[in-house]
């Protein structure tokens, strides 16, 4: 028997440390001979600590929110046969319905073998679609079958993978480069996160091959400084590669060398574009520049380089293995195969799901999502990150591709779907992302660095309830600008969220400007807390509780806030027990 | 933060540092000597040792790597990695991104800066936590979310965030006194 537990950073923020102490200690006390594990995430974020038992049969037991008290129990009952059915959430016969409708191909190994196992991976197929490549195939023929799976970069631009390949091979030059954009700058996305750290070794494949074919000898990951555990299981991945002879020099005795190594960003969301993660790479401020040149001619110290998405290059292995064409039967005419999106915020069932291109929003939100936390209302997705937009629910039947979500006025950006409700204020929300563009804009052109901040003093009145006639067109007319005339993608797509949210929610700027009132009640300039004098029972709960303690009152007598003290945290509200609900937000 | 051409202050690089820290700058130095495009490592390097950047140490890199301060100051800089002040030893990042923003990263803050005493980039005054924002730590479905020495905690209440500092300087407080006995 073999007992498995999921240890991304996830997993171990839920608590899997302990957890899998605790089993361990069972395993040993009770003497059995039972196998522990560590495995990646298998996307399930909600369920974890998440805990599979799988029997000599093969039969599998997953077992979700498992505590250490669960786990002895889990323990106790599978060791006399039994499931134990409080904690079970699937079996291999009956998934999760958080699986139902996801084809994993990017994330076919996450959460089923150990990240940290090169034979883990090899048992499961990997490295073979590798043996095939360098043995039996050309770097053309390696090419041609890219552009059979129609594959497109899954970063965010959406570029043909095999043509950004090709212009790299044809390039002059017998030094280039492959470089892997681990930089997942887009808050609120962690695709890129999952896959290195449970499938090191798929991107890995994916580089080598991508090296093979555009004629590199080098891979450099480019990888966020925020996920130390992806790079200490990737640089874990890469020693035993090395160690495995299939990085280094002469790979499966085809002739082939090529070696990776990881450079770790230094936290700067601009460097996720090509030609600053370059400059980054370099040892400079990451600053882009001007293309053309493109990084196909002129990349990392001017060599010809390719650079590509985690994502991107986990799937090129399946492709080699499987077959272009199989991975162009899934998917619709205009995006071709399956993507992985990190579904994020108001959301029931949080976590990773992979899914054939074409299905709709509807579908995932309310299928593997679960639908809307405590059963809220729907109000919008954001997709694409600070450079997307959001979506409203008459769009929900969108299907997902590139052109589809174009026409949204949104992008499919690199995976990041955040939902929200009735209490996420969209103002608020176009105003959150743009301070992020404008914090992280390199300052390298005027209509970015200082477009986006004009732009965000505008934003900034409107949620202070400051907002004046004219502000809408003003916003309107300065993202056109900013749009038009800035130098790269973060400039370009920066006033993205704030010229969708005026496409689909105009309304809620009107009312922060013309009535000065939030109706998502989150603006906290446009907004009071009062408690009602007859439902208030004096319980001091709310008055103990808040944090400038301005709540004065005496016991079993109804309670006052002095509003000139109140900063507006909501603390009363949600402490006041909901038999009473004496606060309420105007 | 002042210019750092002016180089009147009297630090020295002996006085930020221990004798530990200078051979592993030493080491760190001679590692990446004549390495092409090595600054951001330099740089990661001597934070990972030092907890951030001392002036007289970039002074020092400046003179034994042959870089100008200018371009030293300017990479140190423009990356959010990297701190020219001194953090307390518990280095606590607290998620602003989307995910944690629509599920109340901002009450959290609130409680954190009020059980910490702190504003948001503060350090406490006995120099234990350092509180800072990060844009997202890739957690974002146990939103919201805070990172400490590189352990992720979430889902996280108000409550729950001041008992995980609680907690924290609970241990401390024991290994002082373990120390001490
Ligand atoms: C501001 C900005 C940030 C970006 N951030 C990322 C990122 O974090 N990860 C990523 O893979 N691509 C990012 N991109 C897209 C890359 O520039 C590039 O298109 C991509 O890495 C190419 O790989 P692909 O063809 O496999 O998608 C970003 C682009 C811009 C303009
Ligand atoms: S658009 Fe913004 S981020 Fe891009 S180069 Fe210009 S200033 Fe820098
Ligand atoms: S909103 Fe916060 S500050 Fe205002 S009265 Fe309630 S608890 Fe106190
Ligand atoms: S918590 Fe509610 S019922 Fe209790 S004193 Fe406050 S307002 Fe009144
Ligand atoms: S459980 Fe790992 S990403 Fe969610
Ligand atoms: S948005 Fe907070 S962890 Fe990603």
């Amino acid at each position: 028997m073999i007992v498995r537990i999921g240890l991304s950073s996830c997993g171990i923020a839920a608590g899997g440390l302990p957890v899998k102490e605790a089993l361990a200690l069972v395993i040993e006390q009770q003497g059995l001979d039972w196998e522990l594990q560590q495995t990646g995430c298998i996307g399930m974020c909600h369920y974890e600590p998440l805990v599979d038992v799988i029997h000599e049969d093969g039969s599998i037991n997953t077992y979700g929110n498992v505590t250490m008290d669960g786990a002895r129990e889990i323990v106790a009952a599978e060791a006399s046969g039994t499931a134990l059915e409080k904690y079970r959430i699937a079996t291999d016969r009956e998934p999760n319905d958080c699986l139902a409708g996801q084809v994993r191909i990017a994330l076919r190994n996450c959460g089923t073998i150990d990240p940290e196992s090169i034979q883990d991976y090899i048992n499961s197929g990997g490295y073979q679609a590798l043996q095939k490549a360098v043995n039996q195939m050309t770097p053309k023929q390696v090419i041609e079958e890219i552009k059979i799976s129609g594959l497109k970069g899954r970063g965010g631009a959406g570029f043909p993978t095999w043509f950004k390949w090709n212009a790299t091979r044809q390039e002059p030059g017998d030094i280039k480069y492959l470089i892997c954009n681990a930089d997942e700058g887009d808050p609120g996305a962690f695709m890129d996160r999952s896959l290195l750290e449970g499938d090191p070794h798929s991107v890995l494949e994916g580089m080598v091959i991508a090296g093979y074919a555009i004629g590199a000898a080098t891979g450099i990951v480019y990888a966020r400084a925020e996920y130390p555990l992806a790079i200490k299981r990737l640089g874990k991945a890469i020693e035993q590669a090395q160690a495995h002879g299939i990085l280094g020099s002469n790979i499966m005795g085809s002739g082939f060398s090529f070696d990776i190594s990881i450079k770790q960003g230094a936290g700067a969301f601009v460097c996720g574009e090509e030609t600053a993660l370059i400059a980054s790479l370099e040892g400079e401020r990451g600053m882009p520049r001007l293309k053309p040149p493109f990084p196909s001619q002129r990349g990392y110290w001017d060599k010809p380089s390719n650079i590509n998405n985690v994502e991107t290059l986990a799937n090129v292995p399946w492709i080699i293995a499987n077959g272009g064409a199989s991975f162009a039967a899934m998917g619709t005419e205009d995006s071709k195969g399956t993507k992985v999106f990190a579904l994020a915020g108001r959301i029931k069932r949080g976590g990773l799901v992979e899914v054939p291109m074409g299905m709709t929003l509807r579908e995932i939100i309310f299928g593997p999502g679960g639908g809307i936390k405590d059963d809220k209302k729907f109000k919008a997705v954001q997709l694409g990150g600070p450079s997307g937009g959001c979506i409203p629910e008459a769009l929900l039947d969108t299907p997902v591709d590139y052109q589809s979500i174009k026409n949204t006025g949104a992008i499919m950006g690199s995976g990041g779907m955040v939902v929200m409700d009735e209490t996420t204020c969209m103002v608020d929300l176009a105003r959150y992302f743009l301070n992020f563009t404008q914090d992280e804009s390199c300052g390298k052109c005027v209509p970015c660095r200082i477009g986006t901040k004009r732009m965000l003093e505008i934003m900034e009145r409107l949620c202070a309830g400051e907002g004046k006639p004219g502000d809408i067109d003003l916003l309107e007319m300065l993202g056109q600008q900013i749009m038009d005339g800035s130098l790269c993608g973060l400039g370009n797509s920066a006033p993205n969220p704030v010229l969708t949210t005026i496409r689909y929610f105009r309304d809620e700027y009107e009312a922060h400007i013309y009535d000065k009132k939030c109706p998502a009640k989150q603006c906290k300039a446009l907004i009071t807390y009062l408690i009602e004098p007859d439902k208030c029972k004096g319980c001091t709960l709310c008055a103990k509780k808040c944090p400038v303690n301005c709540i004065s009152g005496e016991a079993k007598k109804p309670h006052v806030i002095d509003q000139n003290l109140c900063t507006k945290c909501g603390t009363c509200l949600e402490v006041c027990p909901s038999k009473w609900s004496a606060v309420s937000v105007s | 933060m002042s210019c750092c051409c002016q180089t009147e202050e009297s630090t020295t690089i002996q006085s930020v540092s221990t004798a530990i820290q200078l051979s592993a700058l030493e080491d760190l130095i001679n590692r990446y000597r004549g390495v092409e495009g090595s600054l951001i490592s330099v740089l990661q390097g001597v934070q990972e040792l030092y907890g951030y950047l001392p002036r007289p140490v970039l002074e020092h890199i400046s003179l034994q790597l042959g870089m100008k301060k200018a371009r030293i100051y300017g990479v140190a800089t423009f990356y959010a990695q990297f701190r020219l002040t001194p953090v307390g030893k518990h280095l606590i990042l607290l998620c602003q991104g989307t995910a944690c923003h629509v599920n109340g990263a901002d009450k959290i803050e609130t409680a954190l800066c009020d059980e910490l005493g702190v504003e948001m980039g503060g350090t406490t005054d006995d120099r234990v936590f350092t509180l800072t924002e990060a844009a997202c730590l890739g957690c974002c479905s146990l939103a919201p979310v805070m990172m400490i020495d590189g352990q992720a905690y979430g889902p996280l209440t108000p409550d729950r965030a001041r008992k995980v500092i609680r907690d924290i300087y609970k241990q401390e407080e024991q290994s002082r006194e373990e120390v001490g006995a």
